[in-house]
């Protein structure tokens, strides 16, 4: 059973400043979608504000039938809310097997880990996960030493592991090389359909490549939504975005 | 040789101490009364160095009031010793302990109950530690106070504890503390052979307690740990309960340094308020660092060299110690991050 996701006059202020101002939003259960829009539009915020990291001030916020606001992160992510950080952050102290294996779904609490043993079912899922994004051969190297489009597969495979219903993903292409973003965007598309994927990016041609529906936000709010023709053709979205 | 072999043979030297200080005094290979009790106390240092090592080189969790959980354990141990003095006293009173008597109590207080039994003393050893760390750690952890501000926290813990032991009006012997110890589990404790059995309970428990850390770091637990040291933020974002995991092995480490203070006290026969002193704190946590953090064997390595180096700068030179302790501190982490250990592995990057 996979869950949309539902925002409606979401506000959030930080020291007077609005950086959500009425955000709606609703993302269908499977859809792909891509989030764009200048540095400061609210984009991350709206990420904190989904996994619990920042409490909305105001406004309705539910996944499925669940309210999130009353959730805190561990919560959240139990819930089958996944977010990959803009920064890589990965644990580079292991390897990508026990990094896989660390986000495998499974009792998260200290006796539980302590009693834990690898099984046949779980190898399998995390050596079917490092195919997908392509680590395979890098199962026993330490994170510490992949490249960083590697780095950023290996946490959307960190992701996938918790069999989540939703993902989040925030500016997974920034410093990847041209042959790294197609890969990438590849990857995302093969991810939905299952899952619901929210997408923030700065790269258009990479949002192209995705071919999903596209948000733009604009202080804090949306100021258009459609295909990737239809924003890029939309005035408002020219005038404070795309025509600079 | 490889790394097993030659832990056996250190293990095989140390348990080997005791034995040739039964030799003649005249016998080539006699070892010292002294240095058989130096090393008694070095091992229960290395113990405390695990239980450091554990919170701060594999969960990231920096205490600098380890020393606290480790007085408490020696306190707890120190009250059954007290009790077993019985009326040898030099005030001969049937039950209450000398300090209490020349202070003018009239019953023992009721926190002193059950101390008479060793099981009882040795238990509480851990708890006490243990329940201690998890009051602290949990208000700390799930205030998400990291970093620098839990060391100074901590460091206040001690330093707090340090004052109310002194005063005389706690019913622990105040200034003075606990000493003139009798005997434990029936046997004097000036006879050789107590100390020997002292001396082997302090190495085999350091050699469990190694143990149970490497069992501990290789479960996913201990990879979690790592994960948590690393990265706090994005564990708490795969689901983990931070706050509990962090609790866990502080909780653990703690009743380990609880363990080390138990073994110390019986050996060096005295513990006063001078145990939670900060500076204790600082000094095991410069063993680990010096050691190697986030490796055992550099822990026990660590609290090894620098209290054999304290050991034999504060006989040649005394006023020297502190100063060198200091340039310790500081260079350790500027020139040896990986301690010892890391210098021994040279460049190689697995750790």
């Amino acid at each position: 059973m996979t869950a949309g996701l539902y925002l409606d006059g979401v506000s959030v202020t930080f020291d007077g400043f609005r950086a959500l101002n009425n955000l709606s939003l609703i993302v269908e259960p499977g859809e792909l979608r891509a989030v764009i829009g200048p540095n400061g539009a609210g984009k991350t915020t709206m990420m904190d504000v989904i996994t619990g990291k920042t409490r909305p001030g105001s406004g309705i916020l539910r996944f499925g039938e669940r309210d999130l606001t009353r959730m805190d992160e561990a919560a959240i992510a139990n819930l089958g809310i996944g977010r990959k950080f803009q920064k890589p952050t990965v644990f580079d102290a292991l390897s990508v097997f026990e990094n896989l294996e660390l986000a495998l779904k499974a009792p998260r609490g200290p006796i539980a880990c302590l009693r834990w043993l690898l099984t046949g079912a779980a190898r399998t899922h995390i050596e079917q996960i490092m195919a997908e994004i392509g680590l395979a051969e890098r199962a026993h190297d330490l994170a510490g030493l992949l490249s960083h489009g590697q780095r950023q597969w290996l946490e959307i495979g960190m992701l996938l592991m918790q069999d989540p219903q939703l993902l989040l993903v925030d500016e997974p292409v920034a410093g990847m090389t041209d042959h790294e973003t197609e890969q990438t965007a590849a990857l995302l598309v093969g991810i939905a359909g299952q899952r619901s994927v929210v997408v923030v990016e700065h790269d258009l041609e990479f949002v192209k490549a995705l071919g999903s529906r596209v948000t733009v936000l604009h202080e804090g709010s949306v100021l258009s939504e459609g295909s990737i023709t239809h924003v890029q053709n939309d005035p408002r979205v020219v005038e404070v975005y795309l025509g600079r | 040789m490889n790394r097993r072999t030659v832990l056996l043979l250190a293990i095989a030297v140390l348990a080997a101490l005791p034995l040739l200080n039964q030799l003649p005094q005249d016998h080539p290979l006699h070892v010292s009364d002294f240095l058989v009790s130096i090393i008694g106390k070095w091992i229960c240092y290395a113990i405390l160095a695990l239980a450091l090592d554990l919170a701060w080189g594999y969960a990231g969790i920096l205490s600098l009031g380890h020393g606290a959980f480790f007085a408490l354990g020696g306190y707890a141990i120190g009250m059954h010793l007290m009790r077993l003095i019985g009326p040898r006293g030099v005030y001969g009173h049937p039950i209450l302990p000398d300090f209490m008597v020349f202070l003018g109590y009239t019953e023992l207080p009721w926190y002193w109950l059950g101390f008479d039994w060793f099981a009882f003393a040795f238990l509480m050893a851990l708890i006490v530690p243990g329940l201690l760390a998890a009051i602290v750690g949990y208000l700390a952890f799930r205030s998400r106070i990291t970093g620098v501000y839990f060391s100074i926290i901590t460091q206040a813990l001690t330093y707090a504890l340090m004052l109310a032991f002194f005063r005389n009006d706690m019913g622990f012997g105040g200034n003075n503390g606990f000493t003139d110890f009798k005997e434990l589990l029936g046997m004097p404790l000036n006879s050789g052979t107590t100390r020997a059995l002292l001396f082997y309970a302090s190495l085999v428990s350091l050699i469990l307690v190694f143990l149970l850390c490497s069992a501990l770091t290789r479960t996913k637990y201990g990879r979690v740990l790592t994960a948590i040291r690393d990265a706090e933020s994005r564990v708490r974002f795969l689901g983990y309960d931070v706050t509990r995991h962090k609790l866990f092995v502080f909780v653990l480490s703690a009743m380990i340094a609880g363990l080390a203070g138990a073994l110390y006290v019986p050996q060096v026969g005295i513990i006063n308020p001078g145990e939670f002193s900060p500076g204790n704190s600082i000094e095991a946590v410069v063993w680990v660092a010096f050691g190697g953090r986030g490796t055992l064997v550099g822990a026990v390595l660590g609290a090894f060299s620098v209290n054999a180096l304290k050991t034999w700068l504060t006989s040649v030179a005394p006023d020297l110690w502190l100063i060198v302790l200091g340039c310790l501190f500081i260079a350790v982490p500027l020139l040896l991050p990986k301690g010892l250990v890391g210098l021994a592995r040279g460049r190689g990057v697995k750790p």
